[in-house]
């Protein structure tokens, strides 16, 4: 049992625990610190794989973003904790058993499935070329080059992201005092300019 | 002339139909009725014209209207067919249509539709011209469809009253039963002899002796089935034994209807069936033999019932009944000759005793009911006297009509070999004394002895208008008188020679009849008459005596013999049964259940349903993918 | 030796457990997004582990996309969730049903 193998056990037993435990959490606060515990797992389980540059941002990305910004609504709204469970027992027989169904379909072909890996000849980008960078030079030399399109548009949209989330959630609060440029570019008909001897006034 | 004869009953009937939609109106019923009363009395002139000359020149004459069905070998067409039989007809059918269309003027006076009583008198005259001018027997069907419908329609003429609606549904319906045995009769005819024209069947019937036919799975002697057929036909529209009970509640039509057409036209109509195809009957002596049975029962059992009736129009309904069975009677003897004679002799009487009635029940203001009335005799003298012309020429008072017509038949009955012979002698004998008994029995109860009705209302008892008693005394003529002017034409010397080949005629020897035969039915007439007197004239408490005594049997005799009762059970029930599976069951719950109901609720249970898929709650939703997404996958694994 | 499929098999778990919270929670809303959250993490899992068996750099650069995808959908989720929780006063799930049919 190689210390591999061993981590890899473990990480995944505590990825699968502590998502059973997201979704089945009476406290929503409960259900977030657990899903924060299986992005951690899931980072170490990316470390095994020696993408170590993803699992550290799937750890300030995730974690320390997504995961913190659910916290923050799961704080600021008003949660009825402990609602009526009783309408799960309802549903529970037919939705496990639909859940039980998909696994098991999803495990039969995963088990019957012999990938012959070794014979896939075209690779894209074949990690032999990586072969004296770390894992983060290797992805960024082909990501701002090859990739540079989908790394474009993927910050268009979470430039959208943004301005969607603030128009979303703006409120305007009354009586505040505020600058509307147009309004003052646009005063020029109220304005006349006269010209003022000194010593002489004028009628305004 | 022939042509008008026959024109114009139809285009009084449909003057008189149009008149009839109009707001009732004194001046459109006095149109209708004028119109309609003349057309009829000038066909009725036109007919006594066209037998008297046909008396002194006979010939026959065919005319071809035009023609109606041209169909490969079978061809019908419109004809006016006058034969001797036929004038004869025609003179009893217009003649009497004549006298009722006047007497309804008056007696109908009161009722709110006139034009559609005088329409529908004017409509069956027209149907029976057809009926017995016909040349083929599909026109004679069409008449005889056509005076079962006008009898419909004109017993149900007061169709406000329900009784009058049952009676006459069932007058038709058992009308139907027998037309049904014509019709196949009618088939049988063109299977066989390949046309229904008559020229065609009387002039080959001989030759088709021993043809045969499969019938219901059996191979029967073609003629004596089509004979069957025919008469079966006759039994429903003359009212004889099984298929009789529609007449006595056809009384429920008024009593102008009756002495048309249950007395004198419509039920004499089977007897002209079996007269007109008597050259079939004639090779059919089987046929023959329960002709005359069942007539001779008919008579017999008529009689009867009419004993013990109470209703003055049901006594004489019977009386008509029994007189048919003697028609029957002669001319299953094959003396058609007799049977036509009394005929046209008992058309006269016993319209003369309906119309008579119809008198008596407007002078007693519509009561209908022998018990409730009596000494009526002083106030209404000329009906009274008429009443007695047409009872005397009924009971075989000599040298009345009746006497004649009735005796030749009793006399050939005694002296014919044919199966039966001896069984119709001797029933119609005893019905001799049955029909005097009962026709006396009610002159003596409606006009003689002390008054049963109430005083207020005898007082009131008057004679009824001229209008209604001239046609009655024009009958009493006819009764009185036609028998012995017309005697030897019909049945004596000259007949062969008058009826000229249109029936058959038998060359009988006058055996010597023994004379005490010959008087027996005179005696037995009056015996009727002593008993009927001694009864309700001098004894009256005889009759309720005798009626508490053998109460089964007056209760047997009152009900009708319990007929009504024992087709009700056999057919009506289980009929009406049926109807109601079919109904309820069948109609109803099948087919419209699953039908227009059951679909239109399937369609709303269903789209119920469907509609709750559509939550709202978009993990339904969801979870409505994920199953799709398992199914698929599921086909996917299971395919490989 | 860690095998191709102990890493898809995790993933596949991984994934059922994400769609089984979304359908199976009655609480609210934000076991949904979580759930969200769950599926696109095990879809990364398997990314990164054909990556590696593949020998080949494009499962980890698209798995960086996902990321960022998923990011930006958390974001704009939780805007919504807070609005809803402004207009409606809380966020149960049994309310939610205005697409009723």
């Amino acid at each position: 049992m190689t210390a591999s193998l061993l981590s890899f056990y473990i990480f995944s037993a505590v990825i699968l625990l502590s998502s059973l435990m997201v979704i089945s959490s009476r406290n929503p606060v409960h259900s977030v610190l657990f899903l924060i515990l299986a992005f951690f797992n899931a980072a170490g389980l990316f470390v095994i794989l020696h993408a170590e540059f993803l699992a550290m941002i799937l750890i300030i990305v995730y974690v320390g973003a997504v995961a913190v910004l659910f916290l923050f609504v799961v704080m600021m709204l008003d949660f009825r904790t402990g609602l009526e469970k009783s309408n799960i027992l309802q549903y529970m027989p037919i939705g496990l058993f639909v859940g039980v169904v998909f696994i098991s379909e999803l495990i039969i072909v995963l088990i019957n499935t012999k990938l012959e890996l070794k014979n896939i000849q075209i690779l894209t980008n074949p990690l032999s070329n990586f072969d004296n960078l770390t894992n983060t030079e290797a992805i960024g030399s082909i990501l701002y080059t090859d990739y540079i399109l989908y790394f474009q548009v993927s910050g268009i949209i979470l430039l959208v992201a943004m301005i969607g989330s603030i128009v979303l959630t703006l409120r305007d609060r009354e009586g505040v005092k505020r600058q509307s440029i147009v309004q003052q570019l646009e005063r020029s008909s109220q304005i006349e300019l006269k010209e003022v001897k000194s010593r002489e006034g004028v009628d305004i | 002339m022939a042509y008008s004869i026959v024109i114009l009953p139809l285009i009084g009937f449909l003057i008189s139909s149009i008149l009839s939609f109009f707001k009732k109106n004194s001046s459109i019923d006095l149109a209708s009725q004028i119109i309609t009363s003349s057309f009829i009395v000038i066909s009725a002139i036109f007919s006594f014209y066209i037998f008297v000359d046909n008396m002194v020149n006979p010939k026959i004459v065919s005319l071809e209207i035009f023609t109606w069905i041209y169909s490969g070998s079978f061809e019908a067409s419109w004809s006016i067919y006058l034969d001797t039989v036929t004038r004869v007809m025609l003179v009893v059918i217009t003649f009497v249509s004549a006298l009722v269309h006047i007497y309804s003027i008056g007696y109908m006076s009161h009722d709110e539709s006139i034009p559609r009583f005088m329409g529908y008198l004017s409509l069956f005259t027209f149907a029976m011209i057809m009926l017995v001018t016909a040349d083929n027997f599909l026109q004679l069907f069409f008449g005889w469809e056509g005076v079962g419908l006008a009898s419909y329609l004109l017993i149900g003429f007061w169709y406000r009253k329900p009784s009058a609606n049952s009676a006459a549904i069932k007058a038709f319906i058992v009308n139907r039963v027998g037309d049904f045995g014509l019709a196949l009769a009618i088939f049988a005819i063109f299977i066989i002899f390949g046309s229904i024209d008559y020229e065609v069947v009387f002039d080959a019937a001989e030759k088709y002796k021993d043809v045969t036919i499969s019938f219901v799975g059996y191979e029967l002697n073609a003629i004596n089935l089509i004979c069957y057929l025919l008469f079966i036909g006759a039994m429903g529209k003359s009212a004889q034994l099984f298929l009789h009970t529609w007449l006595p509640d056809a009384m429920e039509g008024p009593t102008p209807v009756s002495a048309l057409i249950h007395a004198a036209t419509m039920v004499t109509a089977g007897v002209f069936l079996v007269v007109r195809c008597s050259p079939l009957f004639d090779i059919s002596p089987s046929a023959m033999g329960f002709v005359t049975f069942i007539g001779a029962s008919t008579a017999f059992f008529a009689a009867t019932i009419g004993l013990v009736q109470n209703d003055i129009k049901r006594i004489i309904a019977y009386s008509t009944c029994s007189q048919l069975g003697y028609m029957f009677v002669a001319a299953g003897l094959g003396a058609y000759g007799a049977a036509m004679f009394h005929l046209f002799t008992h058309a006269f009487f016993k319209a003369l005793l309906f119309l008579g009635a119809g008198s008596v029940i407007h002078a007693v203001h519509e009561e209908q009911d022998i018990r409730k009335m009596g000494g009526i005799g002083t106030f209404i003298p000329i009906t009274h006297l008429m009443m007695l012309v047409g009872t005397i020429s009924i009971m075989g008072f000599p040298f009345t009509s009746g006497f004649y017509s009735k005796d030749v038949i009793i006399e050939t009955a005694y002296l014919s070999h044919s199966s039966f012979s001896t069984y119709a002698y001797l029933l119609i004998t005893a019905g001799v004394v049955m029909t005097s008994f009962y026709s006396w029995r009610l002159i003596f109860l409606v006009f003689n002895g002390k008054t049963r009705m109430d005083e207020e209302k005898y007082s009131k008892v008057h004679e009824s208008s001229g209008i209604m008693t001239v046609p009655l005394m024009i009958l009493a003529l006819g009764a009185l008188l036609f028998g012995f002017l017309f005697k030897n034409y019909f049945i004596g010397d000259y007949s062969e020679s008058f009826w000229d080949h249109s029936i058959v005629v038998h060359h009988e020897e006058h055996h010597h009849i023994p004379f005490y035969i010959y008087y027996l039915p005179i005696v037995l007439g009056f015996f009727g008459l002593f008993i009927a007197w001694y009864m309700y004239i001098k004894n009256t408490k005889l009759a309720s005596d005798i009626a508490k005594m053998n109460k089964p049997l007056y209760e047997f005799l009152l009900n009708k013999w319990y007929f009504d009762e024992l087709y009700n059970f056999l057919l009506v029930r289980p009929a009406i049964a049926i109807g109601k599976i079919l109904w309820k069951f069948l109609d109803e719950y099948i087919i419209d259940g699953f039908g227009p109901n059951g679909i239109a609720s399937l369609a709303i249970n269903l789209s119920n349903r469907a509609k709750k898929i559509q939550s709202g709650y978009i993990y339904h939703y969801a979870f409505a993918i994920l199953i799709g997404l398992s199914l698929l996958i599921t086909f996917f694994i299971f395919k490989f | 030796m860690i095998e191709l499929n102990q890493f898809l098999i995790l993933s596949a778990l991984l994934f059922t457990i994400g769609v089984i919270g979304i359908f199976l929670n009655r609480k609210n809303v934000i076991i949904i997004l979580m759930s969200i959250e769950l599926i696109l993490l095990s879809v990364n899992i398997n990314f990164i582990a054909f990556s590696y068996f593949l020998n080949d750099l494009t499962g980890q650069i698209f798995s960086l996309f996902v990321l960022t995808v998923a990011a930006a959908e958390a974001a704009i989720g939780l805007a919504i969730l807070v609005i809803y929780n402004r207009n409606a006063g809380n966020i149960e799930i049994e309310k939610i049903s205005a697409l009723k049919g």
